[in-house]
């Protein structure tokens, strides 16, 4: 457990380096999301799996992909096909994924392993969570829940199309 | 379990945290700058949830959802707003923003 945690550790610091200092955002992205299933492993390994498992589908599921899907959406033109057979080559996603296959087989490790590692007292579990995040914390699940409100109304009056005023603006 | 120290894990906040700092002084584009401070908002939480683990508490993970609540709404007004500034500038660069008008 001790192992897994420092191994993880030190994939979440070179995939991090390696985020802010790649040239190209796809690239960084690859590393980033390398970056975030290794913090859930480690989130795992501190007996939080709820919120293990919230950071792959959250972070890593959604966050990632909103990020994805804008780089796409800016990269529209003719060297897209050129710039995509570039970002297919295999020095492209190398790295990431020697990183991936490590945590893969800690993963391994971990699921393999004797299940007492796992039934460990000092787990918080995800009935717990629950408890408190609708006992004592109500209210500030609510007001999380008015501020997703607030982005999803804000992301939507931002991505609009622009009105003909606006593009005689800009252009 | 326990025999992995709170130090070490808050170090490792620490070092994630710094890494998205850095992120954010040095690149220039805008992009990168949010996935900066993506990496810094994530940092703020590994703390949070290391010490609700050290404790044993689950108020760390409690934290944890609503920072994830917040990250995500500023990451999807960030980006509509990206999405925004490149039709109008046709740059992602942040130093061509520096100049306010209307």
């Amino acid at each position: 457990m001790t192992l897994i945690f420092y191994l993880a550790s030190i994939i979440a610091v070179i995939a991090t380096a390696m985020v802010i200092t790649r040239s190209n955002a796809v690239h960084a992205l690859l590393y980033m999301i390398v970056s975030l299933l290794s913090l859930a492993l480690i989130f795992f390994t501190l007996g939080a799996p709820f919120v293990a498992a919230l950071e792959v589908i959250i972070y890593a599921g959604a966050i990632v992909v909103l990020f994805v899907f804008v780089i796409m959406m800016l990269n529209l033109g003719a060297e897209t096909t050129a710039r995509e057979r570039q970002w297919l080559e295999p020095r492209a996603w190398r790295g990431p994924a020697i990183l991936a296959a490590v945590l893969f087989v800690e993963l391994l490790v971990l699921v393999l392993g004797e299940p007492a590692q796992l039934g460990s007292s000092a787990v918080v579990g995800v009935k717990r969570v629950g408890v408190a995040l609708y006992g004592p914390y109500v209210l500030g699940v609510e007001l999380a829940a008015m501020l997703l409100l607030a982005g999803l109304v804000g992301a939507f009056h931002l991505g609009r199309p622009l009105a003909p005023d606006d593009q005689r603006e800009a252009s | 379990m326990a025999a992995v120290p709170m130090e070490h894990g808050l170090v490792l906040a620490v070092v994630l945290f710094g890494m998205g700092l850095t992120g954010v002084l040095v690149r220039r584009n805008i992009i990168f700058v949010l996935l900066s401070l993506e990496i810094m908002l994530n940092a703020a939480a590994l703390a949070f949830v290391v010490a609700g683990a050290h404790w044993g508490q689950v108020d760390g993970q409690v934290m944890f959802f609503f920072i994830l609540a917040m990250a995500a709404a500023e990451v999807a007004v960030g980006l509509a707003l990206v999405v925004r500034i490149y039709y109008r500038f046709n740059t992602l660069d942040v130093d061509a923003l520096s100049e306010m008008r209307g």
